[in-house]
């Protein structure tokens, strides 16, 4: 359907509903569920990251959406038609494969106009796009260079520029920037944000590195053994991790494992006022969370401990402390950097800081 | 940094290799073209008698012609087998990979003789093809063209060469990273186009190698034609080979080879240029 015909209630609907749904996917190879029987929506103009480790799944994912895998069940759709059954080259997905995958033989301009030549553009228009792609990632001065004269960032901006000309409803970014060292990757990273707010498009980035995640992303989803753990906004998914498990991977945390008996949870030395039901529970407190006593004046409904400093490891502007609280509890806090501590102290944390996980 | 004496002995060996096995005999071969037989012996006596009569003798160039003709065929029915078997087994086997890479390097075990021989047993008139044509009533008498022809010569250099194709080939296909193919779909190239625009170009340097292997050893081959080629399947070595054996000209059969050598040079010369302009690393 062409994009200068959709009337005002097209428009409606597809505003209302999702870009992409993933629907009850999943996928086995050989005797190894790799996704199971994952759903998921994204809406368009979102950012969305797959995050995880290796093996979870997010990967997997990525290949189904752009064609290069079949799901074993499920069904994935975009804008209104069903995707999963189209060939990889019939699909308006294009991808930023890990290592480029840019043509060796082919220069910087031949290599962003590949997928409009091959879709027979009109060349007079070809010219123009090509043009206006390389602009966008500040590749024009190497339009005529292999892309073995080019370093990683530049190569990386080239895939960036030969997936975007072919103006895709979805990018789909497979750990793009993990090839790049620290300082590269940081750069890349805001330029990529600032590139999609430019361009429009939706973007499906897969990471396995949470900060990436927190930094780009209008919403994460969290996979662990091919399922969903948890998909939020950077914010929420931290400030209110839904498993341990998210809680672990996403930030530092102190997991917590106490009793909870009339509006009262105590774990080890701690113990706190809460409206979890009675039996056993998992909280989540994060070490910026724990303050020393000290700084917590203003700290409502607070609850106060004492400890001891084994370990102070300082980190520029913060510093982690690795606190004996007695009875073998550990518990790791984070403050703004003061200079050396040890010996005893007090501290104390906020009741909303602990937040109830599920195991 | 290594000693003098110690860079010595060390390339002493292939000094000594390339100047006895090579230069040596390509001096000799190429001094007794400018020489001449007299009364059954080789006369030191610098002449372009024998050039003369390389290109007096409308026979020589018909011999070499044909021999060009029939190693183009041979290199080109090659590529028509080996290109397709390679891309096959790089892209397509799956888990019998090994398995078909290994049944296309065996018959290389097998002795060239062997495999003459055997294309006799099948080509000939009382042979397995004229048998198995007219059990099928498709032909009533032996067809006679097919072996002691050019033909017959076509088809044995092709089935021995092929490997010499497909191994250059192969090693060619399995040096593309795949993800470049999934990302010309993932462009929204088909297949047809994939192919066209990323793996061919990209194997070019191994189709070029094979291509040079099955046309330049086509060129110098004399036990294809002699075992099934005939008086219309014989080939430029052939001619060498009687000047040199039951002719005893050797001073004519130098200037032959010299011609021959002339065009495999240039050729090598030509495919080593393509090459480098097809090569990206």
């Amino acid at each position: 359907m062409p994009a200068a015909t959709i009337s005002p209630q097209d428009a409606a609907v597809a505003a209302s509903k999702p870009l992409l749904e993933v629907r009850a996917v999943g996928k086995r190879f050989g005797a190894v569920d790799v996704l199971k029987s994952l759903s998921l929506d994204i809406a368009a103009g979102e950012f969305l990251t797959l995050l995880g480790e290796s093996g979870s799944g997010k990967t997997t994912l990525l290949r189904l959406i752009a064609g290069f895998e079949q799901p074993s069940c499920g069904e994935i759709w975009m804008a209104g038609e069903r995707l999963d059954v189209a060939p990889a080259h019939k699909r308006r997905v294009n991808t930023v494969f890990q290592h480029y995958a840019l043509f060796p033989h082919l220069s910087v301009r031949d290599n962003v106009a590949y997928g409009l030549r091959v879709k027979a553009t009109p060349v007079p228009e070809i010219g123009g796009r090509v043009e206006e792609a390389l602009r966008m990632v500040k590749m024009n001065d190497f339009a005529n260079a292999r892309p073995s004269r080019l370093s990683g960032g530049q190569q990386q901006r080239v895939a960036l520029a030969r997936a975007l000309v072919n103006r895709p409803q979805l990018l789909l970014l497979d750990e793009p920037l993990s090839a790049l060292d620290a300082n590269l990757r940081k750069q890349m990273q805001s330029e990529l944000k600032a590139l999609q707010r430019e361009v429009g498009i939706t973007f499906l980035f897969v990471t396995h590195d949470q900060e990436e995640a927190m930094a780009l992303s209008d919403r994460i989803a969290l996979l662990r053994n091919g399922a969903l753990e948890q998909v939020a906004g950077p914010r929420e998914i931290y400030a209110r991790p839904a498993t341990a498990y998210t809680a672990q991977f996403i930030g530092q945390t102190n997991l917590l494992r106490g009793d909870v008996h009339n509006g009262i949870v105590t774990c080890g030395v701690l113990s706190w006022p809460t409206a979890v039901v009675d039996g056993a529970a998992v909280f989540s407190l994060r070490p910026e969370a724990i303050l020393l006593a000290s700084d917590a004046s203003s700290l409502p409904t607070r609850v106060g401990f004492h400890g001891t400093i084994r370990q102070q490891i300082y980190g520029g502007a913060t510093e982690l402390l690795e606190i004996d609280c007695g009875g073998g509890q550990m518990l790791r806090a984070r403050i703004s950097a003061r200079g050396p501590l040890n010996g005893e102290h007090e501290f104390a944390f906020s009741v909303g800081d602990a937040v109830r996980v599920r195991e | 940094m290594y000693s003098r004496a110690y860079k010595w002995i060390v390339s002493l060996p292939p000094l000594l290799w390339v100047g006895f096995f090579l230069l040596l005999p390509y001096g000799l071969m190429f001094a007794h073209s400018f020489w001449l037989v007299r009364d059954g012996f080789v006369v030191h006596q610098w002449n372009l008698q024998n050039y003369h009569k390389l290109f007096a003798n409308p026979l020589y160039g018909e011999v070499l012609f044909r021999t060009m003709r029939i190693a183009a065929s041979v290199t080109l029915l090659s590529l028509l087998l080996g290109y397709p078997l390679a891309y096959y087994v790089s892209f397509h086997a799956g888990a019998r990979k090994e398995l078909l890479y290994q049944l296309v390097i065996v018959p290389l075990w097998v002795s060239y003789l062997v495999r003459g021989y055997a294309w006799k047993t099948i080509l000939g008139s009382d042979g397995v093809l004229n048998g198995f044509l007219q059990y099928l009533h498709i032909t009533h008498e032996p067809v006679g063209f097919l072996l002691y022809s050019p033909f017959a010569v076509i088809v044995m250099l092709t089935h021995i060469y092929t490997p010499f194709v497909f191994l250059p080939i192969y090693a060619a296909l399995e040096h593309i990273p795949r993800p470049l193919v999934e990302a010309s779909q993932d462009l929204g190239a088909s297949q047809r186009a994939t192919f066209l625009r990323v793996i061919l170009p990209l194997s070019m340097p191994g189709l070029l190698a094979g291509a040079t292997f099955a046309f330049v050893l086509s060129l110098g081959d004399f036990l294809a034609p002699l075992l099934v080629g005939g008086p219309s399947g014989t080939m430029i070595a052939n001619i060498v080979q009687s000047l040199f054996g039951a002719a005893y000209d050797w001073p004519l059969g130098a200037a032959v080879s010299v011609c021959i050598l002339l065009i495999t040079v240039t050729l090598l010369f030509l495919t080593e240029r393509l090459e480098k302009r097809w090569s990206f690393k």
